[in-house]
């Protein structure tokens, strides 16, 4: 397990070097900087410019600098945000992101598991047939039509629930996200669900578990689930990045403080060092996070060889 | 199977005595008869009619890509205004109109899906947008097609380290948040052109979805490689690069197809996303996921601006997919997972 582990972390640390090293080349090959505006500016103030931010000295050095930083954890200063570090910035926006997301997971998981098995052992029926098709309007409707919808009707027709903005942990602001947010994972997952259990359904064990005289209860609980959500933790990893990018259109739509809507405002901004910053931060947390979910594959699944 | 005993039909198939044991849904009264052979793509495309949701799908995206391609200059034939036309002298029309509705509230056939913020026509502009959407996602396709045949093929083929190799690099290309990368792209290297943002567009959304199609590719050829046909060829002296574009990838055809009409809507939804955040097409071109981004600014008072897109979207992104689903299940049913 430990050499697993090991080998694992020998390609995930390379592969976060690749993510921040291709986000510094995109930014250092782009045309302009991010000082120069409308009008050009006179050459002594550029000069200074170019001397404060280190712009003077050979690439490899400006990389250097970024990267040592960054193993240190420390991301340096933000250009627009003046005075604030984007240690700072992540710090603060983080919680905001986190929390939409893992409660959008969640609830996928729940209810997307939940109608998955349905599905699977009501193969052919019209629960099947019903929540499948759901599944797919799911998948089909991009969040940044959902949300807007869900907003004019709770929040603009019935008036049940506040339309936007961030208020703390729990709070009734953190539903229509959520469920925008929520929506394709439920989809995927209850997908994922049904294929995983009507294969492990037709499998030996499971007629050897029915043979014994286990309940229908503890058949699926006990022994057809364990098996039928393969499929659904190994989405975890890619979930994931697709969740992260899920919560850039929702923090934008419902005007949430979060990561991704500071990560917007930098990339339009051209706000160099938060870019770089919030791209290394989310590379090493999703790569770190598919790795957890890698080995938590591996122990449950004996079947994959260290 | 041999059709020597029949010279006039070629694609007959004489049903012997040996067929009726061999295939059980030889009825025993067509022994001895002759029936009309199937290929392969008759026999998927038969079994893809049967699934009526495909069948629906597939009615549903012809419909809808021929009324982008032709509706626009068609409103124009008719009702005498482009997608971009902006009314003037009349006040009340220069509002945003709600469907079916004229200038001063009475009703009109000229915009069943009302008019946006400047007085435009929403039916001819979202007609237009998916013009710009459809491009997007099949010449996005057709580049990650491109790139993931190839690599896959290859990869496959050579085997070995080699195969290691490449499959490594996809593997760690996986997991990198490539969203993320393509707006940092997008952002940074900006166009002053539409055009040419457009172009970077598809470039960005193609480069970074061949994984899938790479890996489907390969295993494809891996398990194709071995087989008579490409010793035969491999015998008679055929090159590397003949066998795998001539023997190999013709025959991974069937998955390719698959994947690539589930390649569309995930694109076509990826570059919605990118233009609803304002790094995908820039104005005056406008595509769906623009369309619904301006629309979501009015959505309290002027809610058609954002449904009629949104919906449009939608709509075309669940054909797609029940069309996938269905050829999928017509053409390789042993694939049948998600």
């Amino acid at each position: 397990m430990l050499r697993f582990i090991v080998r694992r972390l020998l390609i995930t640390i390379p592969t976060i070097l690749v993510v921040i090293s291709i986000t510094w080349v995109l930014i250092k090959l782009a045309p302009g900087n991010f000082y120069s505006g409308e009008k050009p500016l006179p050459p002594a103030i550029e000069k200074n410019i170019r001397e404060k931010y280190g712009l003077d000295k050979p690439w490899y050095q400006q990389y250097g600098k970024t990267m040592w930083g960054i193993v240190r954890l420390d991301f340096g200063t933000s250009l627009k945000y003046q005075g604030q570090s984007v240690n700072t910035i992540i710090k603060r926006s983080l919680p905001v992101s986190a929390a939409v997301g893992i409660l959008a997971y969640l609830l996928a998981l729940v209810v997307g598991v939940t109608a998955g098995s349905i599905a699977a052992l009501k193969q052919n029926t019209k629960w099947d047939y019903g929540s499948m098709a759901l599944a797919m309007l799911g998948i089909s409707i991009p969040n940044f039509v959902l949300g807007p919808i869900l907003v004019l009707v709770f929040s603009l027709t019935l008036y049940w629930l506040p339309p936007s903005r961030w208020e703390g942990f729990p709070s009734w602001n953190l539903v229509l996200p959520v469920l925008t947010l929520s929506a394709i994972y439920m989809a995927y997952i209850a997908r994922l669900t049904r294929a995983g259990m009507l294969e492990v359904l037709r499998s030996d064990y499971i007629r050897t578990a029915r043979a014994k005289g286990l309940s229908e209860r503890d058949v699926v609980i006990r022994h057809a689930l364990r098996g039928g959500l393969m499929p659904v933790i190994s989405y975890t990893g890619p979930a994931l990045a697709f969740l992260l990018t899920g919560t850039v259109v929702v923090e934008r739509i419902f005007a949430l403080p979060g990561l991704g809507n500071y990560f917007i405002q930098a990339s339009l901004n051209r706000d160099e060092p938060l870019i770089i910053g919030i791209v290394a931060f989310i590379a090493i947390v999703l790569l770190l996070m598919n790795l957890l979910v890698d080995i938590v594959y591996a122990y449950l699944d004996p079947r994959v060889r260290y | 199977m041999s059709n020597k005993n029949n010279p006039d039909h070629e694609d007959l198939v004489h049903i012997g005595p040996e067929m009726a044991v061999a295939e059980a849904d030889v009825h025993p009264d067509e022994v001895g008869t002759f029936v009309r052979g199937t290929s392969l793509w008759r026999d998927a495309w038969r079994r893809l009619l049967k699934n009526k949701l495909a069948v629906v799908g597939m009615m549903v995206v012809i419909i809808v890509t021929i009324a982008s391609i032709i509706g626009p200059t068609a409103i124009k034939a008719i009702f005498g205004f482009t997608p971009d036309f902006i009314p003037t002298g009349d006040v009340n029309a220069t509002r945003s109109l709600p469907p079916f509705t004229g200038p001063n509230g009475q009703f009109t056939w000229t915009h069943p899906m009302g008019t946006d913020n400047a007085g435009r026509d929403q039916f001819a502009r979202v007609l237009q947008g998916g013009q710009i959407s459809l491009f997007v996602g099949i010449l996005s396709t057709v580049v990650s097609l491109l790139i993931g045949v190839s690599y896959g093929a290859v990869s496959g083929y050579v085997g070995g380290r080699v195969d290691n190799m490449m499959m490594r690099i996809v593997d760690v290309l996986y997991s990198l948040p490539y969203v993320i990368v393509v707006i940092v792209l997008l952002s940074m290297f900006r166009s002053q052109t539409p055009r040419g943002q457009l172009i970077l567009l598809f470039i960005a959304l193609g480069s970074v979805s061949w994984l899938t199609m790479a890996r489907i590719v390969r295993g494809q050829v891996l398990s194709l490689k071995n087989q008579e046909f490409v010793l035969a060829a491999r015998a008679t002296g055929v090159s590397n690069t003949r066998i795998i574009f001539r023997h190999l990838i013709p025959n991974t055809l069937g998955p390719v197809i698959v994947y690539a009409t589930l390649t569309i809507p995930q694109i076509m939804l990826t570059e919605a996303f990118l233009s609803f955040l304002g790094f995908g097409v820039q104005a005056p071109i406008a595509s769906w996921g623009s369309l619904a981004a301006d629309g979501i600014q009015n959505i309290a008072i002027f809610p058609w601006q954002l449904i009629f897109p949104g919906v449009t979207m939608a709509l075309t992104l669940f054909s797609l997919n029940f069309l996938g689903d269905g050829l999928r299940d017509a053409l390789d049913p042993q694939m049948r997972t998600v």
